[in-house]
């Protein structure tokens, strides 16, 4: 079958006061329909980035995509025409942000917010789009949407307008949902019942889910492969169950041991607590030829400094871009 | 002895900086030139050019150019030139001390609001309020219709309306700056009041409030250029808006006796606003950073 | 309910207001120089008998002061300003045959300002770099510098004595015969001067407040939902992102309520327009001290009522401004 989502070659450049620098480098990626595949690693590791330039959201005039291919349905989205661009958002693919706080517009009823969607891209008029908002509404949980559905949204909670966010992504029955770090600014609590939701939404539609996040514990429980990012490249890709058992990138290692249940039982002898040291390297030296985590590795020798790593691929499609990926 | 240096040049150095990114800033740097130019002239003028404003030297509505009078005469034939210079000294007097009166009054209201709280604030923010309710305008036309048209009686009443301004900034700066960790440090060490006030929180304060001052400088010449169009002002007093208000029936005839002293204020208040602009930027840390 | 509450709210605090305007008014007449009735009676000459008595008379000289001020303000909410000696009426008749030139004046110019305002900060916020951007900036600094008087003078001598498109002064012709439509479009041409002339500062404010507000809202994450829906520049322009940058507009119009009625002062005088502030001049002029304190005292009322106003449409305008309290 071929893939829904089809990325090659992705360059992502973006143009900071110190000069151009390559956020996303020689990235490529699949997503079958369906699936849920997600995106792991640090802040500012391209994350997001890769994410807009799917939507065709790239901040105007400062970032674009420099060369490569987004494939989405035999279509090249890099490629696409503004309008297009615009047909396909929010209808065939559709975004929840990190911020259910600010991303709902605060002068709007959430009804009207929802409604919006649909008249703009299923043609319903405005009687049928506020009821297929009060069915949405209910879908994603909301109690008593009848009651809800014209409130303001400064009237809502955190975790209630991150459902709202969810419902306007799905009511146009999306082929792909991006979730972009979805629940980092919820409550703990709030955020297994988000995830619960994505997860089943995402089943009962057959909407593919990008999950973007830094919580591995996340990535166990929600999708079924992942890709770690690191300083805008891939580092590691594969299923996920697989690469949490043994992980063929240190950075990848490095991220799953700041999580400690993942490998261990609880009733088990807990290693201590560790954490992956030093920072992402500065945007600027995100094109060198080298291993962008060398910096930071203790395995890094000679080669790791000076040349960039190829992919390495392992069984099950687990590919991994360290020198030293067999030996891990 | 060194580390006191250092200390020290620490210390200074937001204001040097200020000072730098305010030298880099042509427009400000424009502006100051003007200003500086006209504060000259109006106090060197009268040395340089030798003449009575009030004294009527040629017949009335001589053209500029005409007769040897650069600007013309007015409409009682005195010289626009020795007018003008006479004026700048009296838009500047008015705009300086009347802006010094509303910054006085604005930073008490302001502090005494902004660091007391409570009652003591509820009551003068409402105050504050009150006197923004009266149009500035009206008001000051009202006190100097009850209490004379002295210059001094004029600038009360421009510095009586325009306060609030000031008051509400500086209250808002009080109120951030009273919560941060150096005051509560110093209130621990058993500061007083008043010395909080002054040294700890004022300074601290100052940025937002001199840019602030620098522009109430412009909008008290506006102001007093108004006031004097109404013929609301001293009748032994050449302003520039006296000039445009005594020669205002007469533009039919003589429009430059209108158009020059409104250049003048014009040129005048622009260049105190640019200069405004340019502290803004200097003294606003957020802006440096970009 | 809630919302009940809180407009009878506003309206006791803009009474409590309004007795703070009489307060101060009674407070300047007391210490004006001379003695009350001579103050007052000044317009009359001062020395007629009969009217400093009935000066004495209506403002209980003999009684102490707060008995004075009491009986003033209780005077003053009954519609009753004090008696103009100079135009022998009833000072609230004066004033009230003033009030709807001024009001005219004021709010036409007010909508004006906003309309152009905020359709200038838009255009030059979605082009930051561009023409009309550095326009509005020129245009910012030309309103705030120019002394009003002055550019209505300038525009009076282009467009009336100059190129004759429109009369040099009042509101209207009584020569102009015809029907409704002929006098209004008389009107019309007698407003468009000062209403220009009186809008160019508050314009000048609102489209660089705009501008700045329009910049901000298209920065925030609401405007990023709304793009990742897929909406037309046009939608996410004029639905989601102008409704939230006009709040801090309407806000700063609120409070220019009492500049633009002192601006209208300045305009009613460059273009002898028959209102308030051209009342409040005569009456200074002729020290008819009533007619001014009651001048002062309905320029505040109406301030008020504008806030008031200003205050629900942002109520309508954004939804948090009522429930924050």
């Amino acid at each position: 079958m071929a893939a829904l989502l089809k990325v090659e070659n992705l360059r992502i450049e973006l143009t900071t006061r110190d000069g151009i620098a390559p956020v996303i480098d020689d990235l490529s990626l699949e997503l079958n329909a369906g699936e849920t595949l997600s995106f792991v690693g640090e802040s500012g590791c391209g994350k997001s980035m890769t994410a807009l330039a799917i939507m065709g959201l790239l901040p105007d005039k400062v970032g674009r995509v420099a060369s490569g291919t987004i494939m989405f349905d035999g279509e090249d989205l890099a490629k696409a025409s503004d309008a297009r661009l615009r047909e396909i958002r929010g209808n065939d693919i559709s975004m929840i942000f990190q911020e259910p706080m600010t991303s709902l517009n605060p002068v709007y009823t959430i009804g009207e917010q929802i409604a919006e969607v649909l008249r703009r891209h299923q043609n319903m008029d405005q009687a049928a789009a506020r009821s297929r908002a009060l069915e949405l509404l209910d879908a994603v949980r909301i109690p008593n949407p009848k009651s809800r559905v014209d409130d303001y949204p400064h009237q809502m909670s955190g975790g209630q307008r991150q459902r709202v966010m969810i419902a306007i992504a799905l009511a146009c029955e999306p082929k792909i949902l991006i979730a972009d770090e979805p629940t980092t600014a919820l409550d703990v609590t709030v955020q297994a019942q988000i995830f619960d939701l994505l997860r089943d939404l995402g089943k009962e539609t057959g909407t593919a889910i990008i999950l973007i996040t830094h919580d591995m514990g996340a990535v166990a429980e929600m999708a079924e492969r992942m890709i770690v990012m690191y300083a805008g490249r891939k580092a590691e890709e594969g299923p996920v169950d697989q690469i949490i058992e043994h992980p063929r990138h240190p950075y990848t290692k490095g991220l799953i041991s700041c999580v400690p249940h993942l490998v261990a039982q609880l009733s088990d002898d807990r290693p201590e607590l560790t954490e992956v040291r030093g920072i992402v390297p500065s945007l600027m030296d995100f094109g060198r030829d080298e291993c962008l985590f060398s910096s930071r590795c203790e395995r890094a020798d000679d080669k790791c400094r000076s040349s960039r790593p190829t992919e390495m691929k392992f069984k099950n499609d687990q590919h991994s871009a360290c020198w030293q990926a067999k030996e891990l | 002895m060194s580390e006191q240096q250092e200390f020290l040049e620490k210390a200074r150095s937001p204001f040097s900086e200020a000072f730098e990114m305010f030298r880099k800033n042509h427009a400000a740097m424009a502006g100051l030139v003007v200003l500086l130019l006209i504060v000259l002239g109006g106090f060197l003028g009268p040395y340089l050019y030798v003449g009575d404003p009030f004294e009527m030297v040629w017949a009335p509505t001589t053209p500029p150019g005409e007769e040897g009078y650069f600007l013309g005469t007015d409409y009682l034939g005195r010289d626009m030139v020795s007018m003008l210079i006479y004026g700048a000294r009296v838009s500047i007097a008015i705009g300086l001390s009347a802006a010094l009166l509303t910054v006085f009054i604005g930073i008490t209201v302001g502090a005494l609001a902004g660091f007391y709280k409570g009652w003591v604030e509820e009551v003068l923010m409402r105050i504050t309020e009150f006197f923004q309710v009266l149009p500035t305008l009206l008001f000051s036309m009202v006190i100097v219709a009850l209490f004379g048209a002295s210059l001094p009686m004029i600038t009360l009443a421009i510095g009586l309306v325009s306060w609030p301004a000031v008051a509400r900034i500086t209250r808002s700066e009080f109120l951030r700056i009273r919560e941060l960790e150096y005051v509560t440090a110093a209130r621990a060490c058993g500061v007083t009041n008043s010395k909080l006030i002054f040294t700890v929180i004022l300074p601290n304060a100052l940025p937002p409030i001199i840019v602030q001052a620098a522009l109430m400088v412009g909008s008290a010449i506006l102001f007093e250029a108004g006031l004097s169009f109404l013929g609301l002002t001293d009748p032994n007093i050449i302003s520039w808006g006296q000039i445009i208000g005594s020669n205002r029936p007469y533009i039919l005839d003589a429009s430059y006796t209108v158009t020059i002293p409104g250049v003048a204020i014009f040129v005048t208040v622009l260049a105190i606003s640019l200069v405004g602009d340019g502290l803004n930027d200097a003294l606003n840390p957020k802006l440096r950073q970009r | 309910m809630v919302i009940l509450t809180t407009i009878l709210q506003r309206i006791f605090y803009a009474v409590m207001l309004l007795i703070a305007v009489l307060v101060l008014n009674f407070s300047m007449l007391h210490l004006a120089p001379g003695d009350i009735a001579d103050t007052i009676a000044q317009a009359s000459g001062g020395a007629d008998a009969d009217v400093m008595e009935q000066i004495r008379r209506d403002y209980g000289l003999d009684q102490p002061f707060f008995v004075q001020l009491g009986q003033y303000i209780g005077k003053v909410l009954s519609f009753d300003l004090g008696h103009s000696f100079f135009y022998n009426q009833p000072v609230t008749t004066l004033i009230l045959e003033k009030v709807p030139a001024t009001l005219l004046l004021v709010i036409t110019a007010q909508i004006f300002a906003l309309v152009v305002g905020v359709l200038l900060g838009v255009f030059s916020a979605r082009n930051p770099n561009g023409m009309l951007s550095h326009f509005v900036t020129f245009v910012a600094l030309l309103g705030y510098a120019a002394p009003v008087f002055w550019t209505g003078i300038l525009l009076l001598i282009a467009f009336s004595l100059n190129i004759q498109l429109f009369p040099s002064g009042g509101m209207i012709d009584v020569t102009v015969e015809g029907g409704f439509f002929a006098q209004t479009w008389d009107l019309l041409k007698h407003m468009v001067l000062p209403v220009v002339t009186l809008s160019t500062i508050f314009l000048a404010l609102y489209s660089r407040l705009c501008r700045a507000s329009m910049m901000e809202v298209l920065g925030t994450d609401y405007i990023r939902t709304a793009k990742a829906k897929g909406l037309s520049e046009n939608e996410i322009i004029y639905k989601h992102a102008l409704k939230n940058s006009l709040s801090p507009v309407v806000t700063l119009a609120g409070i220019q309520f009492s500049a633009v009625i002192s601006g209208a002062v300045l305009v009613e005088a460059v273009f002898s327009w028959p209102g308030l502030g051209s009342l409040a001049l005569q009456s200074i002029i002729a020290r008819d001290t009533p007619t001014i304190l009651g001048i002062l005292f309905f320029s505040a009322l109406v301030v008020i009522v504008g806030n008031l106003i200003t205050d629900m449409i942002l109520r309508m305008i954004d939804p948090r401004v009522g429930s924050k309290g």
